[in-house]
């Protein structure tokens, strides 16, 4: 999403990247950031701005925010990023905009609400507009700069050292890819019947290059972990091909995937919302349609 | 230990949700209204703490009149008291000026700790607990999946994109929940009667030395300039499996270049 805003940022003026992070994480992204356009880079690399849950990084940026006076801040739309946005704008009485998908050139954002049924245009009427960008709205385009690095003193102050991280518990990735970012996705929901079950979505998933998700139903049964759920409380995605098995459609889950480009479903009950959305359904059993879709793809391989 | 969740109504997120074509704010009047899904996991998490240590459960709104019934919805889970911040001039706040209110009237209330959800389900902007705590000067623990709590220690554990983190905090603290923490308790029958006589004091800004130019639409940090809804997709081709629905689904998949 990074590239995405620094493509948003330059309909607005000149723009700057801001890292935060450990020592030398400003250096393994220059050569990045110059190709999308950062004219400059401020880096902001202490031991101790990981240590503690965002307060360091609002209380840096709220410095450089007054002295540099940008036209504009945008972070990323994702737990931490919304989390500095939100002390950034009580530390500045500035107004925020959240999962803002576009960004004109008078400031004015669009925000996509109510599981996507809205457009929304809006505007901060106080402050800069400082926005979170949900990722995968637009296509990041390069523009190549070559930017000039300024270290920032950071010191973390005691009021920023209130919620310590103790642990950071890194859980193994498999070979398939982030669920955010990957072209295609297959899901399985309660249809799927249980946990041994989902490898019928997964094979799928494996066949297609793609990332496995899950509805919640599945997810409260306890069939597949939480983070790989799709939804309104779980992930939003917008794959090139979004393959439903087994998902009866509701709301919240459509909140999560109707911005897929293709979108295709598995469902034995024909009257299921999901086809509603479906450029291609299947009426049918999954444990039938799904291994003869594996097999015919194997076949044309 | 002195807990006070907040506790916002929602249009329903499972029908049909719309913004009103007037001045843009949600619409209310056409919504079935309910308690924001996510603060009833905080409520548990609430009553849990209590059971275990004692002490008690105070609910905070901030919402129109008919937020009353998603308060009594709420103190018949469990919870003690509430209090209801009810004022004209709050119609149309935004996220930052919400917080200026809700902050102002935690002052008042003395907790050791403050449990909300981690977003609502109709701004979901998740921006409120850190802005209460960058008010509050105390901690925030945002996003639990786990909450223990150790005499005045409290640790979380909260899911990220490459795992989860542990983060600890000495109260008081602003708490923020996931869905994944718990399952919310039922209103038994006894619990629905004694809500009823359950203490609801009603705070107007007044009260909280907040000025009406503050909040509400005048007070704004942000404003929605208009809004349409989007066009729904449209379905395309069904088929029914007779023996050939995966092959078919194949050759969907090859006309649009995916195999
Ligand atoms: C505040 C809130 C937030 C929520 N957030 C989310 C969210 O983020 N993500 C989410 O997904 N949900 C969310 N939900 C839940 C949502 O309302 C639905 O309950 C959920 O999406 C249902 O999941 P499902 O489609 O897997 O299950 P069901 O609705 O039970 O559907 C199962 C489907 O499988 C079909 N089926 C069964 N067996 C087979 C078979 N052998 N072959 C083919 N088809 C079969 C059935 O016909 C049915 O349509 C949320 C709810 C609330 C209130
Ligand atoms: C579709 C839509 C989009 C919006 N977008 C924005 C935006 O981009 N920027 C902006 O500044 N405002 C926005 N708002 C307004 C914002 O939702 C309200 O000001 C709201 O009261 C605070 O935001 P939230 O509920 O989304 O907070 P979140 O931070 O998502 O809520 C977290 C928790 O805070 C507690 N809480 C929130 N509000 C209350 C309350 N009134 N009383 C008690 N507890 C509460 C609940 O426990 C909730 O679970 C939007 C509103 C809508 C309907």
């Amino acid at each position: 999403v990074t590239l995405e805003m620094l493509t948003l940022a330059r309909g607005l003026g000149t723009p700057s990247a801001v890292v935060l992070g450990g020592p030398g994480a400003a250096e393994a992204l220059s050569a990045k950031l110059g190709e999308y356009g950062a004219a400059k880079i401020y880096a902001a690399e202490s031991e101790e701005i990981d240590g503690y849950l965002v307060s360091p990084k609002a209380t840096v940026l709220a410095e450089l925010v007054a002295r540099v006076q940008p036209a504009a801040v945008l972070l990323a739309s994702a737990q931490e990023g919304k989390e500095i946005a939100a002390r950034l704008a009580v530390k500045l009485d500035n107004g925020i905009l959240t999962d803002v998908v576009a960004l004109d050139a008078d400031g004015t954002a669009t925000q996509v609400v109510f599981a996507g049924s809205t457009i929304v245009k809006s505007k901060v009427t106080r402050g800069l507009p400082l926005v979170t960008v949900r990722p995968n709205s637009i296509t990041p385009e390069p523009a190549a700069a070559t930017p000039a690095v300024e270290q920032l003193t950071v010191s973390v102050p005691a009021a920023d050292k209130l919620a310590r991280v103790v642990n950071r518990v890194a859980e193994q990735k498999g070979s398939r890819p982030e669920l955010t970012e990957a072209s295609v996705v297959v899901s399985g929901g309660r249809g799927v019947g249980n946990a041994d079950n989902f490898k019928f979505v997964e094979e799928l998933a494996d066949l297609l290059g793609g990332a496995v998700g899950a509805s919640r139903a599945a997810v409260d049964s306890g069939y597949y972990p939480h983070q790989f759920q799709v939804g309104q409380t779980g992930k939003t995605v917008s794959p090139q091909l979004y393959i439903a098995l087994g998902i009866s459609g509701a709301i919240q889950h459509r909140a999560g995937m109707q911005t897929s480009k293709t979108i295709v479903a598995v469902n034995k009950d024909g009257e299921a919302p999901i086809f509603e959305l479906a450029d291609f359904g299947v009426v049918g059993d999954l444990f039938k349609v799904v291994p003869q879709t594996a097999e015919e793809i194997r076949k044309r391989r | 230990m002195n807990i006070v969740v907040l506790v916002k109504q929602v249009p329903d997120s499972g029908v049909d949700r719309n913004l009103r074509t007037d001045d843009n704010t949600v619409d209310r009047g056409s919504a079935n209204n309910v308690i924001n899904e996510m603060d009833e996991y905080a409520i548990e998490e609430a009553l849990k703490i209590k059971e275990a240590h004692g002490g008690e459960v105070t609910i905070l709104t901030m919402g129109p009149d008919q937020a009353t019934e998603s308060i009594r919805k709420a103190l018949s889970m469990g919870p003690d008291k509430a209090v209801h911040v009810l004022d004209d001039a709050l119609a149309g706040s935004c996220a930052v000026t919400t917080s200026k209110v809700l902050s102002a009237a935690l002052g008042q209330l003395n907790a050791d700790l403050v449990l909300c959800g981690a977003e609502s389900t109709d701004g979901r902007v998740q921006v409120l607990p850190h802005m209460l705590a960058e008010r509050l000067g105390v901690a925030a623990l945002t996003g639990a999946r786990k909450l223990t709590v150790d005499g005045s220690t409290l640790t979380i554990e909260r899911q990220t994109e490459e795992g989860y983190e542990v983060i600890t905090a000495e109260t008081p603290a602003v708490v923020s929940v996931w869905d994944t923490i718990n399952e919310p308790r039922y209103p038994s029958f006894k619990g629905i009667m004694a809500a009823k006589k359950k203490p609801v004091q009603t705070l107007p800004l007044g009260d909280l030395g907040v000025a009406p130019a503050e909040v509400g639409r005048a007070g704004a940090t942000s404003a929605v300039l208009e809004h349409s809804k989007r066009p729904p997709r449209s379905s395309g081709t069904k088929v029914t499996d007779e023996g050939a629905g995966g092959t078919q689904l194949v050759e969907f998949l090859a006309t649009e270049k995916f195999v």
